[in-house]
């Protein structure tokens, strides 16, 4: 994926576990929470995250946050151009 | 008495987060051990649980923001104004205290004392001299760093570079090897080397001026070690050596060998976001800010910091907080004139026809309506009867 870089950047302490949702999922998530996928946060598609994982524009990704409070929760961002 | 797997088992059913689920998991194992608790009673305690959980969530239409904003203000304002300080035993300069706290909240490109803590690998950890090695390899030194004395001989025309040999073997450099790079970079010049002297002649030059412009280029000239990158600093850390540095270059510093790239760090967020992505970003904010705090000995709830940094994360680029940033960016007219420079926001919506639907609470705390807070919120929607038809 990145073997520019030389190292992958999932293997940072920093950076969470990232996701791309089907379109399944998607329609699922969109329906759990009652909203449209603009009201989703975003991430831009030049974001490194976004290059290694080779996700468009329109995509959701799912990111496997930690937390102090909660262990372990899920946030979504919508791929856009940018 | 129950076995764990009963206990999992009615635990998985339940909607809880995974640390508080661990957390009653074990404390329930132990009480069970020494009450033997039945299978009812256990689904019980559980179900009390969540009851406690869902007593302790935020109700919908709280105002998070303003009771975060509180929650960091007020601790802000016991912390010292003194921005300079010396982190631990080593002589880097770091900002610390408000100062800091303002630099991450306003989103700075360029943070005043940049530092990257430099993590190496297995090899190069444990062993003071190969730590070193790869400090070597991550400092930056110029020409100016090594030198004695740099001085211009107006009547030979050249430039006289007299080096200390001391620093010019701790940096694993020769004075040959500094003449070849020196001739490598400066295609308008000729070097020549006498013991721990270089003479820099300009090729042609007329003019004083191109004696002097060459006389500044060749000081500050990187022989070696990443751009941006000062002074380097090794510490012992538990059984482990770590490399402080000064000023950043997060790109460069992963490549180096030696250092391990799953570790090592930045505290200038902008470079975060640009070699991990936003996600990191967010983290390392959020990192950021506790830490200052935790530093001057004041404990803020992380959650009100998750807060800031998800609002500041929200558009996959980092956006400051405030009038260039989330403010700026409110969709209210009112919201932002209420903020800062009224005016020029007044007469720009002027300007535009913007219209201002009042749904925020900003706005309508300026003309004094009901906030949509708490039951303010709550709006009534109901069919009106249709006009009776007439006869």
């Amino acid at each position: 994926m990145t073997a520019k870089k030389g190292f992958n950047i999932f293997e940072h302490e920093l950076v969470p576990e990232h996701r791309i949702l089907s379109e399944e999922e998607k329609r699922e998530l969109l329906k759990r929470y009652k909203i449209r996928l603009s009201q989703l946060p975003q991430m831009l598609v030049s974001d490194p995250a976004a290059v290694a994982l080779g996700a468009k524009p329109g995509d959701v990704v799912e990111i496997k946050r930690k937390s102090k409070t909660a262990g372990v929760y899920f946030y979504y961002r919508l791929v856009v151009e940018g | 008495m129950v076995g764990a797997k009963t206990v999992k088992a009615i635990l998985n059913k339940v909607d809880l987060p995974n640390n508080i689920k661990e957390e009653l998991y074990e404390s329930i194992m132990r009480y069970n051990k020494k009450y033997k608790l039945k299978k009812k009673e256990v689904e019980e305690i559980v179900n009390e649980a969540v009851r406690e959980y869902e007593k302790a969530l935020i109700e919908p239409g709280e105002a998070i923001g303003t009771v975060a904003a509180q929650s960091i203000g007020e601790p802000s304002t016991q912390m010292t104004l003194n921005t300079f300080h010396y982190a631990g035993v080593a002589e880097i300069n770091v900002t610390l205290g408000l100062p800091r706290i303002i630099e991450i909240v306003d989103a700075r490109k360029n943070p005043s004392t940049p530092i990257m803590t430099v993590y190496l690998d297995e090899e190069h950890r444990h062993d003071r001299e190969k730590a070193l090695e790869v400090a070597r390899r991550i400092e930056g030194t110029t020409i100016e760093n090594l030198a004695r004395e740099v001085s211009m001989d107006i009547v030979d025309f050249e430039v006289v570079i007299e080096l200390d040999p001391e620093r010019v073997e701790k940096s694993g450099l020769s004075v040959e090897r500094i003449v070849k790079k020196l001739e490598g970079s400066f295609k308008s010049a000729e070097f020549e080397a006498e013991g721990n002297t270089i003479i820099a002649r300009p090729k042609k030059a007329t003019k004083l001026a191109d004696l002097r412009r060459l006389a500044e280029k060749v000081k500050k000239h990187r022989l070696k070690g990443l751009s941006g990158v000062g002074k380097t600093i090794i510490r012992k850390e538990g059984d482990e050596y770590v490399i402080y540095t000064e000023g950043s270059n997060f790109k460069q510093v992963l490549k180096v060998p030696g250092v391990d790239p799953t570790r090592t760090r930045t505290n200038n967020i902008w470079e975060i976001a640009e070699v991990l992505g936003i996600e990191a970003a967010r983290n390392a904010i959020i990192e950021e800010i506790v830490n200052t705090m935790s530093e001057q000995g004041l404990e803020v709830d992380v959650r009100h910091i998750m807060l800031v940094a998800d609002m500041m994360t929200l558009d996959g680029v980092i956006r400051p907080i405030g009038r260039h940033g989330i403010v700026g960016e409110k969709s209210s007219v009112l919201a932002r004139a209420a903020f800062e420079i009224t005016t020029q926001h007044l007469f720009e919506a002027a300007e535009r026809g913007e219209v201002d639907p009042l749904n925020g609470v900003i706005e309508n705390v300026l003309i004094g309506q009901p906030v949509p807070l708490g039951t303010g919120m709550v709006r009534l929607a109901m069919n009106l009867p249709l006009r009776p038809e007439r006869e």
